[in-house]
């Protein structure tokens, strides 16, 4: 990862009516910051004649209508903003709120756990401690309804995905890998490591807001006991427990 | 509130319309019909505006019955139709009244078959949308015995309809752009690939479609990419190197690279190619590209305005001795009416 080159961002035609910004191929930290800049500057000002804008970790999705704009002049403005968020950096978008999310870690709930904090290079007590100490933010949200990107952790978290699938993942579960945490939405199969569960369900359809956080939120996660777990996560609003928390 | 009666259900039935579009940043996927040119030919057939909900069909139908006359399309996969036993004609239009029974057979061409009443059906919408889309628990399987409440038919006195189907349910020749993945395969792969007759695989749903070839088409460069957005009509390519074309209720993020994407106006092609159809690649220009994808308003528009009363079939007309034949003399130009 150290030896990755000067970040070239690209323009490119995705699909007949959309256009992806890209910092990278791969999920370098620095591409990863440079796409929170970006998504935070797109936000605030969206380019003329965008329908949709959906960033993902170190690429940006924008969906036009051809009446109002074309794809070439969206991929112009495109490739000069992101030359602008390298060469003349704006400050880290700040976020405007933190949700502060129970979760149990270890036992039934991270099964993983031991295997990760031998990745990380510590003990269990540690690892969780690192994950609950650090300033998490929700990178993107995908792949399912809700499913956050939650990161960076420190660089000791920086082992890769497993080569095997992880047979069954629980709706809940925290899983690691490449220092990020993906939370799931539903039961799933998946290559990144479980090492707690939260009660937190950031999709309930039929909640008035169905999807409840938003990229670029800030995250922190509160260690609780396999008990307490249980009592939060038969929260009828589906947030397990969390509190959100209004940034000034 | 009239509604349309599920008597029987034969096939795999969901309410599906336009879809949820513009929920990527949530994760939702647009979803909706599989073949969304039935719905633009549902909607000409039947003077609507925009694109209704419709009860799509997977593989059969089923019986049906109305508490109130309504108009009902019938467009996508053609199947084997009758009202009270006598033959219906496809990618029309007909008058169900109460009492009677609509049986909808098994498919002659294609996979997607679409029945669309003209008041649409008027089930609760989520985020915008009432379209099923069951991998998250959004509306569910249609069952024998249901009550879709639907809309009013706004005219159910309207002359039937008929309209030329675009073809699209033998296979063939599916046109592609590159993507941002497109510079990952070497350029003897990507010549490859659009030399290459594949089949449509036997794995396939509402998420994706396989396709079978002899060779496989790797990257060298797919390990360790970030995700990034995936959309409807992406050639993703798995760890072994055989695709999937995306589909409606594909996931939004992706991370296999994708060798191109189809383009919006030959994706029902693909919707309804049966396991084994034939399909074969051509990479365009954007310039072609936008050419040849019009709006789906435009759409709209120029199938409506290629829509025409239906004239019946004598050889269709069960009780053809009941009918006042001489009166019913025409000009004979029924066919190019307009109206």
């Amino acid at each position: 990862m150290s030896s990755e080159p000067a970040l070239t961002p690209e323009a490119l035609p995705a699909g007949v009516d959309g256009v992806l910004l890209r910092f990278a191929l791969r999920p370098h930290p620095d591409a990863m910051a440079a796409m929170q800049r970006l998504a935070a500057g797109l936000e605030a000002d969206p380019p003329p004649g965008v329908t949709e804008i959906s960033p993902a970790l170190v690429s940006v999705f924008l969906r036009f209508d051809g009446r109002r704009t074309s794809r070439e002049a969206l991929a112009a403005d495109l490739e000069a903003r992101a030359g602008h968020v390298l060469h003349d950096p704006p400050a880290a978008p700040v976020p405007s709120r933190r949700w502060h999310i129970p979760a149990a870690f270890g036992g039934a709930h991270g099964p993983q756990l031991a295997e990760v904090a031998e990745l990380a290079g510590t003990s269990e007590e540690e690892a969780v401690r690192q994950i609950c100490a650090a300033d998490l933010g929700v990178l993107a949200i995908g792949f399912a309804p809700g499913q956050p990107y939650i990161g960076l952790l420190p660089e000791n978290w920086g082992f890769p995905r497993m080569s095997a699938l992880n047979p069954a993942v629980p709706q809940g579960a925290i899983t690691v890998a490449v220092r990020q945490i993906v939370m799931f939405t539903a039961d799933g199969t998946t290559g990144w490591r479980q090492v707690g569960r939260a009660g937190f369900r950031n999709f309930v359809a039929d909640r008035s807001e169905p999807v409840a956080l938003r990229a670029g939120d800030a995250i922190r996660y509160v260690p609780v006991s396999a008990s307490e777990y249980d009592g939060l996560a038969a929260a009828a609003d589906g947030l397990g427990g969390a509190r959100l928390e209004i940034l000034a | 509130m009239s509604a349309l009666k599920i008597l029987r259900a034969d096939g795999l039935m969901t309410v599906q319309d336009a879809g949820r579009a513009g929920h990527l940043a949530q994760g939702v996927s647009r979803g909706g019909a599989m073949d969304r040119r039935a719905l633009v030919e549902a909607a000409a057939l039947l003077g609507l505006r925009e694109l209704p909900a419709a009860i799509e069909m997977a593989g059969a139908g089923g019986s049906f019955s109305v508490t109130e006359p309504m108009r009902v399309a019938l467009a996508g996969a053609p199947m084997a139709a009758t009202l009270d036993g006598a033959k219906l004609r496809w990618n029309c239009t007909h008058l169900v009244e109460p009492g009677q029974t609509l049986r909808l057979g098994g498919m002659e061409a294609g996979l997607y078959g679409y029945l669309a009443p003209a008041g649409g059906i008027a089930a609760e919408p989520w985020m915008g949308s009432r379209a099923a889309h069951l991998a998250i628990g959004i509306g569910r399987l249609l069952e024998s015995g249901d009550s879709l409440p639907c809309g009013a038919d706004p005219d159910p006195g309207r002359p039937a309809r008929t309209l030329a189907p675009e073809q699209r349910f033998g296979g063939g020749r599916v046109r592609t752009v590159d993507g941002p993945q497109t510079g990952l395969f070497e350029p003897e792969v990507l010549e490859a690939f659009y030399a290459t007759a594949f089949t449509r695989a036997p794995r396939g749903n509402r998420q994706g479609v396989a396709l079978a070839a002899e060779r496989h088409f790797t990257s060298e460069h797919a390990a360790g990419l970030a995700s990034d957005v995936i959309q409807p009509g992406d050639l993703q390519m798995t760890g072994e190197g055989l695709p999937y074309v995306l589909m409606a209720e594909c996931q939004t993020m992706g991370g296999y690279p994708r060798i191109g994407t189809v383009i919006p106006a030959d994706l029902p092609t693909v919707a309804q190619a049966v396991p084994g159809t034939a399909l074969h690649f051509q990479r365009v220009s954007f310039a072609e590209a936008d050419r040849i994808c019009r709006s789906e308003a435009d759409q709209l528009r120029e199938a409506a305005a290629r829509c025409r009363n239906l004239v019946r079939d004598p050889a269709d007309i069960a009780d053809l001795l009941s009918y006042t034949l001489v009166s019913g003399v025409t000009a004979g130009d029924d066919l190019d009416r307009t109206d």
